[in-house]
């Protein structure tokens, strides 16, 4: 499989990084080659085997139900939160307009 | 400076925190020694920030508990490299990003933490390529990283290896003792061979994830570089432990890998996968592959020759599943809660997330999104990526064949030498394959490692590469013992910087 030039803007565009046209130029016969060397995985018969979703075999934890027990990862930390925010106004994180 | 600070800065791990302790000398005056040695070491552009008050500050620290008798901690007045990729309070953190210029984590990470607890200081944030993503250090929006290393006659600039590429640098170069580094595909292991020093990758789960900024979570694991087996055994220990914040964190104790070090391998099978003998392998790496096994075999180790059948699709179902994680780990970059902003005049919120995305990454984190988002895509997801976690599955299966023949895998770490600066930079798969033999063992999350071997016939390092069973680092790490005391490499860079 390969991609357009058309299809490239279009992922581009879902991944959210503005291309310019020169940028997509060089962008599309990087990723062919790319997606044409993945392709040999086709050639694996795979069928019945399960697609790996844990790689060393470890059952999820549950926690106590204690409000606040790990500091780092718990409420009333607003500041820390913003300190690093391009635009932190009144306590909230500040974007453009987004309803008209 | 003075003729003591330069023997300071000859010293290890060990050497240090066991000197601290006997009070050979102060870990201030280790701490001054390394600080001035990063100081004088700029051209290696190794650091992106330098830390000496928080390596002074640990190591007052020591000092201070050795003069009331107490407990100084497993890395006891070591002051260290930290890759910069984990967070650090107040310390600029970047993943060597434009998009994360700037950014100072009001938390710590986990692994770091731990060293800071054992007695650790920190001499700055080290170079990588950027998000972690690359094999040479090229990729940094803060510079590429220079080995110390030269090819024999050429003053070319060499590459340190990556993405652990500052850390390897630092290390090889003297200017630190030992330095973090993480691996998703290699990013520990090719370094440390392209450099002639020690480094492991623990078995996933062993090193917390907490605080490190994310690449492919499924693959991420931080671990030690260091100049020897033992200091690499000791940094392990201070670093790795159960972390409730990391839900993939191994709930298992510690294991006293120094303690335990044993270079006598009676008893041990070594394992030689015949599918790492590949095309396009140097013939000096294929010699000292031959002179490993006769090694291990003189160690007290029986030699078996073993089948990992899926190797050769490792490299692809990695650039599949690696690229696809990232992708959707880095959408949280987005110009809004941290780091850089770029707001055209009238932009909306997309406008705003696209042109943010565009000006804050680097090409290579730009193309591995994109695949990412494509393999993800729908329509697409089955082929790719399924397809891949699939194979992936079989690579993890072929290990686990393989540990009914052996307890232990020999194979070379990489299939060249280091390269020069700019010589792969024309097709990115060229350098995708540096990683061909460290990716398997990423896909099955087992512990691995690589000690330097041997020089080639240009004067360059070469690593050898152990891999082993899950939760077996010791193992590793005494077969590593065993070669690194019968190689006896004591080659060092020729200082030109």
């Amino acid at each position: 499989m390969s991609v357009t030039r058309e299809e490239v803007a279009k992922i581009a565009s879902l991944a959210r990084i503005r291309m310019e046209d020169a940028e997509l130029d060089r962008m599309v016969p990087e990723l062919n080659n790319i997606l044409d060397w993945v392709e040999q995985l086709g050639e694996v018969d795979t069928s019945g085997v399960e697609p790996m979703t844990a790689v060393i075999p470890n059952t999820l934890r549950l926690r106590d139900d204690v409000v606040d027990a790990i500091p780092e990862t718990s409420g009333g930390r607003r500041d820390d939160v913003l300190a690093n925010a391009p635009a932190a106004e009144h306590g909230f994180f500040g974007v453009p307009k987004v309803i008209e | 400076m003075p003729e003591t600070a330069n023997e300071l800065t000859k010293l290890g791990v060990k050497e240090i925190r066991d000197g601290v302790a006997g009070g050979d000398f102060t870990a201030r005056e280790v701490a001054e020694s390394f600080n001035a040695a990063v100081a004088a070491a700029a051209e290696l552009n190794a650091f992106i920030v330098t830390t000496p008050d928080h390596a002074l500050a640990a190591a007052d620290a020591v000092d201070a508990k050795r003069a009331k008798g107490e407990d100084l901690g497993k890395m006891g007045g070591v002051p260290i490299g930290m890759k910069d990729l984990f967070a650090t309070h107040g310390v600029q953190t970047t993943a060597a990003s434009h998009i994360l210029e700037g950014f100072k984590p009001q938390y710590e990470s986990t692994v770091s933490q731990n060293l800071w607890d054992a007695g650790a200081g920190m001499l700055g944030k080290l170079n990588l390529d950027q998000f972690a993503m690359g094999s040479s250090n090229e990729t940094s929006y803060f510079g590429n990283v220079n080995s110390p290393w030269k090819k024999d006659g050429t003053n070319a600039a060499m590459s340190p290896g990556g993405s652990s590429g500052g850390s390897s640098s630092a290390v090889a170069a003297r200017i630190a003792p030992a330095a973090t580094g993480t691996d998703t595909g290699g990013s520990i292991r090719q370094p440390a061979a392209f450099t002639g020093i020690c480094g492991i990758k623990p078995t996933y789960g062993r090193c917390s994830r907490w605080g490190v900024v994310a690449f492919a979570s499924s693959l991420d694991q931080a671990g030690p570089m260091a100049r020897s087996v033992e200091d690499c055994a000791i940094m392990l220990e201070a670093m790795a432990g159960f972390d409730p914040k990391d839900a993939t964190s191994l709930q298992m104790d510690v294991p006293n890998w120094e303690a335990a070090l044993d270079a006598d391998l009676k008893g041990k099978k070594i394992g030689i996968p015949k599918e790492y003998r590949m095309d396009g392998t140097d013939q000096a790496i294929l010699d000292s592959w031959e002179q490993g096994k006769a090694w291990l075999r003189d160690a007290g180790a029986e030699i078996v020759d073993i089948s990992l059948p899926h190797t050769k699709y490792a490299l692809p179902a990695y650039y599949i599943i690696a690229p696809a994680e990232a992708s959707s780990n880095l959408a949280r970059y987005d110009g809004v809660r941290y780091g850089l902003r770029d707001l055209p005049d009238g932009a909306g919120l997309q406008d705003m997330y696209a042109a943010t995305r565009a000006a804050g990454f680097g090409d290579e984190v730009k193309r591995r999104v994109l695949i990412g988002t494509y393999v993800l895509s729908a329509g697409f997801y089955d082929a790719y990526y399924t397809q891949a976690q699939k194979i992936r599955t079989l690579v993890a299966q072929d290990f686990e064949n393989a540990w009914a023949e052996c307890d232990v895998i020999l194979a070379p770490t990489t299939p060249t030498a280091s390269f020069p600066l700019g010589s792969l930079n024309e097709d990115p798969l060229t350098m995708y394959l540096n990683d061909v033999f460290a990716v398997p063992a990423s896909l099955a999350g087992l512990p691995a490692m690589s000690v330097p071997a041997t020089i080639n016939e240009d004067g360059l390092p070469l690593g050898l590469q152990l891999v082993g069973k899950p939760f077996d680092e010791q193992g590793v790490l005494n077969a590593g013992l065993a070669i690194q005391q019968r190689a006896g490499f004591e080659a060092k860079p020729e200082k030109w910087w």
